[in-house]
């Protein structure tokens, strides 16, 4: 079984003030910290469990900077065996469409029977990338995937719909698996693992290298155009309740209890 | 022409809301754009469906075949390429659900069309279909245009708008399948229901729900301290069950349950819209966050900024002297 398993670098926001550039189209991601987008965290844990389990190879892409290979040996001190790291600033990255054709692009000389990526991407979140990637492969799909089975040739998954409702989907092999999060428990990298994915072989490559033309994966190939980015009012009605930490606390059990609410 | 084509989503015999949605979408883009709002229906004995979006004053186009008695993702993209060549729309519009993830970026590859996913919102200003759609788990708006295109794929948020009333009565026309014959390589095998727990939280009156600010399990003990004060039953938000600390059925939010106690208490959870979807129909709803700026403020009631573990206690610890 080979396997090739995209991962995408990306800041955390979940608790950072994130602030628009003056050009009023970026973000100024400076004061971020980056990791491994976390559904691609899971994508990583079930391509090196279905290695585990059936043998064979996985293989690491991204598109990403250099301060990504931390990200990259953390995902071969987990099972991965090698990776390839695309760094090239002619990419409209803007464009999920624009990078499935680069990660196409990387992938379509090899022989593979999955690919795995993360279903969504917490910075921008178009949950469209693994699904375009499949189509520009010309491979199988299924999008949300909650459980893997690989059986004879094919694979069983099970997307994730709304209300906790599973659909069960069998596809012919190869395939593209975007991952939900929650499939898995992602590992810890144990420290033998982190000294060995040192070695293992980790190339840089531009879009030259790989064939691509730059104008097809450029902003004039892109068939949309950020225009504007700005932060939404955050409009609350909520009483924001003031104080230190023990009047507020105090505060709010007295309206809970006076309100009948508890 | 400027059409609008709105493909409707049902599932196990029922129109999903994303489809009435739309109906506050479309319309007005179509108008804009000098052309008509239309519905695409695929589906099998799907009748009583087509006779209620028609119900949008809308043109309905109903697909009624056996082959779609389930949904498929590439069934659906071949009878969609198929009609953007016949019906040639301005814009090919559908949700941002488990359904239109799973075709919509094919589509736009295998017809090289600009796709702008997760919107919440359109216009069409100076000849150009813009959208705009969240980014950064929604701390920052885009503003996206299309750039000219014989047709604009676009997907829209669930529960970004609310849907209108019906209007007039439509039209429903019945056409064949472009597809004729089923496919091998991709094929339904089943729906799973989720699982039931031994709590059943859409029927709670009292939620304590943690989200990602919980950190790890062994701090689950606050908040169950919490809970028993005043006789709540605990949920999570998705962070909290990927992590394995609530489990799966207690997950509240758009692909867990949707809930509507009369007291939601929201621990560390910064409120991602498909959680807000899941809660924001709860009576009173109080959060306590970390982030003035987590988005769980925006449907508070009332709202506390600090830390959940230093809160919970003193709030537990009130809790019992106030109740006696």
């Amino acid at each position: 079984m080979k396997s090739i398993v995209c991962i995408k670098y990306v800041p955390d926001t979940s608790e950072a003030e994130v602030k628009v550039n003056p050009d009023g189209k970026t973000v100024d991601d400076s004061r971020f910290s980056f990791d491994i987008n976390d559904a691609d965290n899971y994508a990583v844990e079930e391509s090196v469990l279905i290695k585990e389990d059936k043998g064979g190879e996985v293989d690491v892409l991204s598109i990403g900077p250099k301060q990504s290979e931390v990200m990259i040996r953390m995902a071969m001190a987990k099972g991965c065996d090698k990776a390839n790291r695309v760094e090239d600033d002619r990419i409209a990255d803007h464009d999920p469409l624009m990078v499935a054709k680069v990660l196409a692009g990387a992938i379509k000389e090899q022989e593979f029977d999955l690919v795995f990526t993360g279903c969504w991407a917490d910075d921008d979140g178009h949950m469209s990338t693994g699904v375009a990637l499949a189509e520009y492969l010309g491979v199988n799909h299924a999008s949300m995937v909650k459980k893997v089975e690989v059986l004879d040739g094919k694979v069983k998954a099970h997307r994730e719909l709304e209300g906790g409702l599973m659909e069960v989907v069998e596809l012919e092999l190869p395939a593209v698996l975007t991952i939900q999060t929650g499939i898995n428990e992602p590992r810890y990298a144990p420290i033998r693992g982190i000294r060995q994915a040192q070695k293992k072989e980790l190339n840089v490559v531009s879009l030259d290298d790989l064939g691509i033309d730059p104008t097809e994966v450029g902003s004039d190939a892109s068939q949309v155009l950020v225009e504007n980015l700005y932060i939404p009012e955050v409009e609350s009605a909520a009483e924001f309740i003031e104080g230190e930490t023990d009047e507020k606390a105090e505060k709010l059990a007295s309206i809970l209890v006076k309100g009948g609410l508890v | 022409m400027g059409d609008v084509l709105v493909l409707a989503e049902h599932r196990q015999g029922a129109l999903r809301d994303i489809s009435f949605e739309m109906m506050a979408i479309a319309p007005k883009i179509a108008e804009s754009m000098g052309g008509e709002s239309k519905v695409l229906l695929i589906g099998s004995g799907i009748d009583d469906m087509a006779k209620k979006m028609s119900g949008y004053g809308v043109k309905v186009i109903v697909i009624d075949d056996p082959l779609f008695a389930d949904f498929n993702a590439d069934k659906y993209q071949k009878v969609l390429s198929a009609l953007l060549d016949d019906l040639k729309p301005a814009v090919l519009m559908t949700g941002q659900t488990a359904q239109g993830v799973d075709f919509m970026p094919a589509l736009a590859v295998e017809k090289n069309l600009p796709l702008v996913a997760e919107a919440i919102d359109l216009n069409y200003e100076g000849e150009t279909l813009k959208a705009t759609r969240q980014i950064y788990s929604g701390k920052v708006n885009a503003t996206v245009a299309f750039k000219p295109a014989d047709t604009y794929l676009v997907t829209i948020r669930e529960g970004a708008v609310e849907a209108p009333e019906p209007a007039a009565a439509g039209e429903v026309e019945k056409i064949d399948s472009p597809l004729k014959e089923d496919i091998s390589y991709r094929k339904f095998v089943e729906y799973i229901e989720a699982e039931i727990g031994d709590v059943d939280i859409t029927q709670s009156d009292i939620l304590v729900s943690v989200g990602r600010g919980l950190k790890e399990d062994k701090n689950l003990a606050v908040i169950e301290e919490l809970a028993q004060a005043i006789k709540a039953d605990i949920s999570g938000s998705r962070a909290a069950t990927d992590a394995g600390w609530i489990p799966h059925d207690r997950q509240v939010g758009t692909s867990g349950k949707t809930v509507k106690p009369k007291l939601y208490i929201a621990m560390g959870i910064s409120g991602a819209f498909q959680h807000l979807a899941g809660m924001k129909g709860a009576k009173t709803i109080v959060a306590v966050n970390k982030d003035p700026e987590a988005p769980i403020f925006t449907v508070a009631d009332y709202a506390i900024v600090d830390d959940m573990f230093k809160v919970v206690p003193a709030l537990t610890e009130k809790l019992k002297e106030l109740k006696g």
